[in-house]
């Protein structure tokens, strides 16, 4: 199967919107363009499923390359593996979801699909990439219609949030591109490349590794919400239009820990021990600071951004760990925290879209009013909060088993505090439920409002349906990622 | 011999036929409406670029002044690619105007004058050439006859560029007393790094710095970009500078080649000087045109930190970069010109709402600042990029993170012109604006050429096959 058509696609159906400019033209061509990139994930996935010999043997499976700028050694080549196709399948969920919460998107109709296929085309791209300038291209490309996503039709401080958001993820791409040079110009064989496979079998020299190594990493951790970098995480949510800030939560999130997997870990690993203790510090702050900011929320969309801090707090510090459990928990992490932090920022924008507030202390017994809402509200939060049965149990749980995998005394110490997030996650995630589900209906107009449309309804269900098949079978995610962390963990294992 | 002559000189012919062809007209008195002076003088652009790439020659004529490779009728042909842009975007100023002949005239005085620079293989008949490319265009600046800013520019101008070239001729005066000769093969032969011979290539070397207003070079250039006419100023800022940075990157690379690693440091501090002076300045400038003045001083940082890799990749980013800054830089001109023509409107306030009236046009100028910031898909990022990866080559990683760092800053600055057009609130934005046809092709040109060229390696490629 060839995986170009996963950038075909959304471009095709991005510069199909242009020649139209009324919304329900306009929303008919990208819900197509986007369920078309779900079906045309699902083909992939059993595919990959079904073809034991390119599939599961851990190597790359659908592999094709083509020449771009030769003379430079660039070629757009890709492939993929279990943890792609689990990112695949996370973005052609989210970008539906997105899609049709966006589906009364008066405002400049046009631009904002248009916007939004292009970013999803940045994604896939990025996924697919196996020749790091082609993925490069991709981040960046997946980085401005960010600003004008929230510039436009964002709301509250949104000119200096989308500001914040696109200089400091630039900023990390400029990291990530020194990162890369350095491979370019250094690896073993001699040859300038750009190639992955050719560069995590050619490795540089240990020095080389440690020199270049943050680079990569700083840079990819930005989009990861990496402490002290996170402060864009906030602001960008809040101020987001919904389906962008479940872009921007679900799948922009992700390009940094899978960057960091693929790049960072894969081609450095040498390098990825050394700083694992810095990264595990790091990112336990994270998960600890994110956590105990959220407490001190009050408006629902900074308290599900502040926990996304915390939450891909977790995916750095799986990573961190360098044990085969804790990176599967982290790729699961990745998936689960996409899924469940897109249905969070769907279901605020519904609860918005009625109540016209976004402050949990304004709220109350929506339970009462809008039954099917509240239930995915709270869907989405126990899954945040991490109770079995949904998916973010399984991830949280697999990072931590993971973490005593690993002996040393700094790793052990920084687990155990990062498990202490888990109560305070408790505590938010419940008081804002108990707040704004529970209890007396706040205002006699909540029994005017009208529970969810179909649109939102499909939306929900498609992201709630995920998040179940993850928390009950999580079985069928880690066979299908499995052979990717083997990879990346042999490598590590070789090059201690 | 004759043979010769016409056919490696075609592009130069072309020109001087344009230039007499104006100068009899002006001369019988002939009253032709300016719109026909305009299509003339683009069909034969359009011949001379279409001749340039016809046939392919090598060669050397006037006793080995004037060379030719295909190399450098590419170089032209880039030139006269945008000559013909700027020259389709002035449509709307010089309709009107009482002396388009004369502008043509001068115009493309300048280009003949740029083009015998390319071709020279000697340091005098590059003098020549610049001072002829340099002379008319100091009239050009001072094209706008009515107003008093557009003259002191023209003046600040001609200062300027005197005492660069004072400068550029005392370094070519001493190079001469060291070597014995002005030729740049001979003059490649004979240095060896002497101070003497250090001495006169810093002389060169600011010589060249004031033409591409490196910083410290750089004072004159905001001043005389905001007081030229908008086409002037994309001419200056686009073909002036990227004929000088073509010839800049011969003499470095065939004349001083074996005192590469003493000009490395000299390109490495003025690369980091340009770009950082450029950012900061242009963060702050409220005037359109002084603050793509700015961003051009910025982008001359990055074509210099390309400069010095010193490989066959550098020159090819170099020539490549140049072809997509020709596009963006004139996409962007454009647009102002259109704006300011209609309104007379230059600042960047004037900007906000203007994709409510102007979505079109909001969306071109949204395109060109992406490509000048270096953002995929548009080819500005791939120029950006390959030129860094190009200066990366020397492992200088310090300069390779300030590079970067600059990017970041230079975003901010082109993202703010964004901001002001998609997002600001404004109860009166500027009207919508109706584009005659010759500036849209114009338009039209620049984007497709902001879209293919990098997503398209192609260009690039064949660059790499002439330059190698």
């Amino acid at each position: 199967m060839n995986l170009n058509w996963l950038i075909v696609l959304p471009v095709v159906s991005a510069l199909a919107i242009l020649p139209f400019s009324q919304l329900k033209q306009v929303r008919s061509i990208a819900a197509i363009g986007a369920t078309l990139q779900l079906l045309l994930s699902c083909v992939l996935l059993y595919v990959f499923m079904q073809d034991p010999a390119s599939g599961m043997s851990g190597s790359l499976a659908f592999e094709s390359s083509y020449a771009w700028y030769k003379p430079l050694h660039i070629y757009h080549s890709v492939g993929v593996d279990g943890i792609s196709i689990a990112m695949i399948m996370l973005t052609a969920i989210v970008v539906l979801a997105g899609v049709l919460i966006s589906w009364n998107m008066e405002k400049m109709s046009r631009e904002f699909f248009f916007l939004l296929m292009l970013l999803s085309a940045g994604a896939y791209g990025y996924f697919i990439s196996t020749d790091v300038f082609t993925m490069f291209f991709f981040l960046e490309l997946a980085v401005v219609p960010k600003f004008l996503l929230i510039g436009i039709w964002g709301s509250g401080k949104k000119e200096y949030s989308a500001t914040k958001l696109v200089l400091m993820l630039m900023g990390a791409s400029a990291l990530v591109f020194i990162g890369l040079s350095g491979l370019y110009f250094n690896n073993a064989s001699g040859n300038l490349s750009f190639n992955m496979s050719e560069l995590a079998a050619n490795p540089l020299s240990v020095e080389q590794q440690k020199f270049f190594f943050p680079f990569a990493f700083i840079g990819f951790g930005v989009f990861t919400a990496l402490f002290p970098f996170h402060t864009w995480v906030p602001d960008g949510h809040s101020s987001a239009p919904t389906a962008a800030s479940m872009f921007l939560a679900g799948i922009s999130m992700k390009l940094g820990g899978y960057g960091i997997l693929r790049v960072a870990t894969t081609i450095m690993p040498e390098a990825a021990h050394y700083y694992s203790p810095y990264i595990i510090v790091l990112s336990a702050i994270a998960i600890l600071y994110g956590s105990f900011a959220t407490m001190m929320q009050t408006d629902l969309k900074y308290i599900n951004a502040y926990s996304s801090v915390s939450h891909t707090g977790f995916v750095l510090f799986g990573i961190g760990m360098l044990t085969k459990t804790a990176i599967a928990g982290a790729v699961i992490q990745m998936v689960s925290h996409g899924l469940m932090t897109a249905l969070f920022f769907a279901v605020i924008g519904m609860v918005y879209e009625r109540t016209h507030t976004r402050m949990v202390d304004k709220m109350g017994g929506l339970l009462k009013t809008i039954p099917f809402i509240s239930t995915v509200f709270m869907i989405a939060g126990l899954t945040s909060l991490g109770l079995p049965g949904f998916s973010g149990f399984v991830a949280e749980m697999m990072v931590f088993i993971g973490s005593w995998e690993n002996g040393g005394t700094l790793h052990r110490v920084a687990t155990i505090a990062a498990t202490a997030s888990i109560v305070v996650t408790a505590v938010y995630i419940l008081r804002a439920i108990g707040k704004v589900i529970m209890g007396p209906v706040e205002h006699e107009a909540y029994f005017e409002f009208k529970d969810a449309r179909w649109n939102e309804k499909t939306a929900a269900i498609i992201l709630v349906a995920a998040i179940l098949v993850i928390g009950i079978t999580p079985f069928l995610i880690n066979h299908l990622i499995t052979p990717g962390t083997e990879a990346i963990m042999n490598k590590l294992v070789a090059n201690p | 011999m004759v043979q010769d002559f016409f056919l490696l000189m075609r592009s130069e012919l072309m020109l001087i036929l344009i230039i007499f062809g104006l100068l009899f007209l002006k001369l019988g008195n002939a009253r032709l409406k300016n719109e026909t002076v305009m299509n003339m003088v683009n069909v034969v652009l359009i011949a001379t670029l279409a001749m340039g790439f016809l046939v392919k020659d090598t060669g050397m004529i006037f006793g080995n002044m004037f060379h030719t490779t295909d190399l450098i009728r590419l170089e032209k042909n880039i030139l006269t690619l945008g000559t013909l842009i700027i020259s389709l975007q002035s449509y709307q100023w010089l309709k009107a105007h009482k002396h388009a002949m004369e502008f043509y005239l001068l115009l493309i005085s300048t280009l003949l004058g740029m083009f015998f620079m390319l071709s020279s293989a000697n340091l005098l008949m590059f003098y020549l050439g610049l001072e002829l490319s340099t002379i008319p265009l100091a009239a050009m600046v001072n094209f706008d006859l009515h107003k008093k800013q557009s003259s002191e520019a023209a003046f600040k101008m001609i200062v300027s560029s005197a005492f660069s070239s004072a400068l550029l001729l005392m370094g070519i005066s001493w190079m001469y007393g060291i070597v014995g000769s002005v030729s740049y093969s001979a003059i490649a032969a004979a240095i060896s790094g002497s101070p003497l011979e250090i001495l006169a290539f810093v002389m060169i070397l600011a010589g060249f710095g004031f033409k591409i207003s490196a910083v410290p070079f750089h004072l004159w250039t905001a001043d005389v970009y905001e007081g030229a006419p908008i086409p002037v100023t994309s001419y200056l800022s686009v073909i002036s500078k990227g004929a000088i940075l073509f010839v800049f990157i011969t003499v470095l690379y065939s004349v001083f080649r074996s005192m590469g690693d003493t000009w490395y440091y000299m390109l490495y501090i003025l690369s980091v000087a340009t770009m950082l002076i450029g950012n900061l300045f242009a963060m702050r400038q409220q005037n359109m045109k002084r603050f793509l003045a700015f961003s051009s001083i910025a982008q001359v940082g990055f074509i210099l930190l390309g400069i010095s890799g010193q490989s066959v990749a550098s020159s090819t980013s170099l020539i490549f970069f140049v072809l997509i800054y020709i596009f963006s830089n004139l996409a962007a001109f454009g647009v102002v010109s259109l704006v300011s023509s209609a309104y007379g409107k230059e600042k960047v306030d004037d900007y906000k709402g203007f994709y409510q009236t102007n979505p079109l046009l909001a969306w071109t100028l949204a395109i060109a600042l992406f490509s000048l910031a270096g953002i995929p898909p548009t080819a500005g990022f791939f120029g950006k990029f390959f030129l860094i990866l190009a200066g990366a080559a020397k492992g200088n990683w310090l300069l390779i993170t300030i590079a970067a760092l600059n990017m970041i800053i230079s975003l901010y600055y082109y993202l703010r012109v964004v901001k002001a057009m998609f997002m600001d609130h404004n109860a009166a934005p500027l009207e919508k604006i109706n584009t005659p046809l010759s500036p849209k092709i114009a338009l039209i040109i620049c984007i497709v050429g902001i879209l293919i060229t990098g997503l398209y390696s192609g260009a690039y490629e064949y660059i790499y096959s002439l330059v190698s």
